[in-house]
């Protein structure tokens, strides 16, 4: 599949602001991260800056974007259609929980803030489910995929609210949360790629013209000589080389590295602390960015099989 | 409204049969498809550099060659592929505007142009590759089934059929309701054993494919005897008489 370069950034940031929302709305309470209003304004205000960036890098990947509110109408069967309505009801909470942390109205902080991390929990699902729902592509039609983004979120939502308490201090809770993540992140994906790897193709092409009955089908004359949009979109395909160095960027660069640096700046403390938080951030954003376009550039479509191309991948 | 229709015993499932046996691969059904459907219903069909390298438009019918099989076995297979208008099309559930629809009545699968956002994820949806964006209009465009000529009234009942079927020279084109068991087209599909493509996916495509004939099987017994030409038969009677006699 054509990694387009407007959903991948989309989805690794609305990813990254909906899990700083998650768990700001989550430690805040409980007193686990700064509650002063400054830390509050930088953390939601960052999140609610990802989450618009994102969303507004996906409508450039619409034909119609003047159209794209036409988007929120179908949630009884599109998952496309529930996760814009769940990004709608998101806003007016966390907007709710901005103005509250702001003006310590406590009373309100709470429910604001809890509101929040269910909108923002349920958006990212939504998000993962559109490419699990969608049974053509095979490595995206899997049980790990809608966990998956669910996991990544929530990490490199940990990672960011490590990073923003770290100038505070006081990273050791979210900085603690993000490294188990993380390690989950990398223990998920490399399950992952190993079962996606080992799977059979969905479809063959002898299936997929129906002609197996005769012997194995070998395309002799294609429809059209010079490419087209199935070919440009759902036959993209990156070299065996260049996917297993970018499989080894995204897993240690995206988690593993910034899991271990994570866990170091839980027990360090101090301005040490921020440093690595910092810096774990970053690579766990970049690592995210490959890992995103990865799942992309890797992912087969069915319809490659009709031009021959192997849809094992 | 995106959500299907809910499947009625009996309803109407118009739809291709597509014959492989006798499809010749001239490409006239991708042609005259294109001719009709760029000033149709989903009008108009883009083309980039029709007259230069890099060529690339939308076409709602594409006709690919395989070789399938090996040795004696193996024969040449003309495959037109376009939109199966199936009965559970994920194409239509995953559209989040209700601009891509599956029409109770008759079971064609169209896209409002009007309100498509453009979002493509119908095309990811599909497993067939039928559907083509339209980068110049912004939409997703696709096969009609020639809505705008089946039940059109002015013209001639015999032209009320889809563009590709009608021009077809080998015949190897058919429409009608499949969903009607005694239609000539659920009985054509019955008689040769017509097929679905990769069912294992569960879209339950309404078109069919008919399967290509098996070549009548090589005599496998020892060469009959040839016998001698008529030339080398130097008496006149025995001559006439092979004459007579090989008639």
């Amino acid at each position: 599949m054509n990694p387009a370069p407007s959903i991948v950034f989309f989805t690794v940031a609305s990813g990254a602001g909906y899990g700083l929302l998650f768990w700001m709305g989550l430690l805040r309470p409980l007193g686990l991260v700064p509650g002063s209003a400054g830390f509050g304004v930088l953390a939601i205000g960052l999140a609610l800056v990802l989450v618009m960036l994102g969303l507004l890098s996906s409508t450039a990947h619409l034909g119609r974007p003047e159209r794209a509110w036409r988007a929120l109408s179908q949630w009884r069967s599109s998952w496309l259609s529930r996760e814009g309505v769940a990004a709608v009801l998101t806003f007016p909470p966390a907007g709710l929980f901005f103005i509250a942390v702001i003006g310590h109205t406590e009373w309100l902080a709470l429910p604001a803030g809890l509101a929040s991390a269910v909108g923002a929990a349920a958006t990212v699902w939504c998000t993962g489910m559109i490419y699990a729902s969608l049974k053509p592509i095979r490595q995206w039609h899997h049980p790990l995929v809608a966990p998956g983004y669910m996991l990544f979120g929530a990490f490199s939502g940990a990672a960011l609210l490590a990073m923003l308490a770290g100038f505070w201090g006081q990273a050791a809770v979210p900085a603690a949360i993000a490294a188990v993540l993380g390690a989950g992140g990398f223990v998920l994906k490399r399950a992952y790629w190993s079962q996606v790897d080992a799977a059979p193709p969905i479809a063959t092409m002898e299936s997929a013209t129906g002609l197996g009955f005769i012997g194995t089908v070998r395309p002799l004359d294609p429809p059209h000589t010079e490419t087209n949009y199935l070919l440009r979109e759902m036959a993209f395909r990156i070299g065996r080389v260049h996917a297993a160095r970018l499989r080894r960027i995204a897993s240690l660069g995206g988690f593993a590295v910034p899991a271990v640096l994570l866990a170091l700046a839980m027990v360090s403390g101090g301005a040490l602390a921020g440093v690595l938080a910092v810096l774990a951030a970053t690579l766990a954003l970049a690592g995210l960015l490959a890992e995103r376009w990865l799942m992309f550039a890797e992912a087969t479509h069915t319809v490659a099989l009709y031009y021959g191309v192997d849809a094992r991948g | 409204m995106t959500s299907l229709p809910a499947a009625q015993p009996g309803a109407k499932k118009l739809g291709l049969v597509i014959d492989l046996d006798t499809c010749v691969g001239c490409q006239a059904c991708a042609t005259n498809c294109k001719e009709w459907n760029t000033s149709g219903h989903m009008a108009p069909l883009p083309d980039h550099n029709p007259y230069s390298a890099g060529q690339e438009g939308v076409w709602f019918n594409r006709v690919h060659s395989y070789e399938a099989g090996d040795g004696e076995e193996g024969r040449t297979v003309h495959f037109p592929r376009s939109c199966l208008h199936c009965e559970t099309p994920a194409c239509v559930t995953v559209c989040p505007t209700g601009a891509s629809y599956k029409r109770a009545e008759d079971g064609i699968v169209l896209v409002n142009t009007d309100i498509c956002i453009g979002c493509q994820l119908c095309a990811w949806a599909c497993p067939y590759g039928a559907r083509e964006f339209d980068d110049d209009a912004g939409v997703m465009k696709k096969c009609t089934l020639c809505v705008d000529r089946i039940y059109n009234e002015t013209i001639p009942e015999p032209q009320r059929q889809p563009a590709c079927v009608t021009t077809c020279p080998a015949n190897a084109r058919h429409f009608g309701d499949l969903g009607d068991p005694s239609s000539a087209v659920s009985q054509l599909v019955a008689e040769r054993g017509g097929y679905e493509l990769m069912p294992e996916l569960g879209y339950k495509p309404v078109n069919r494919y008919l399967p290509p004939r098996r070549a009548p099987k090589a005599d496998a017994g020892p060469p009959r005897d040839a016998g001698p030409l008529p030339s080398q038969i130097t008496n006149p009677l025995l001559r006439w008489v092979d004459k007579v006699l090989s008639r």
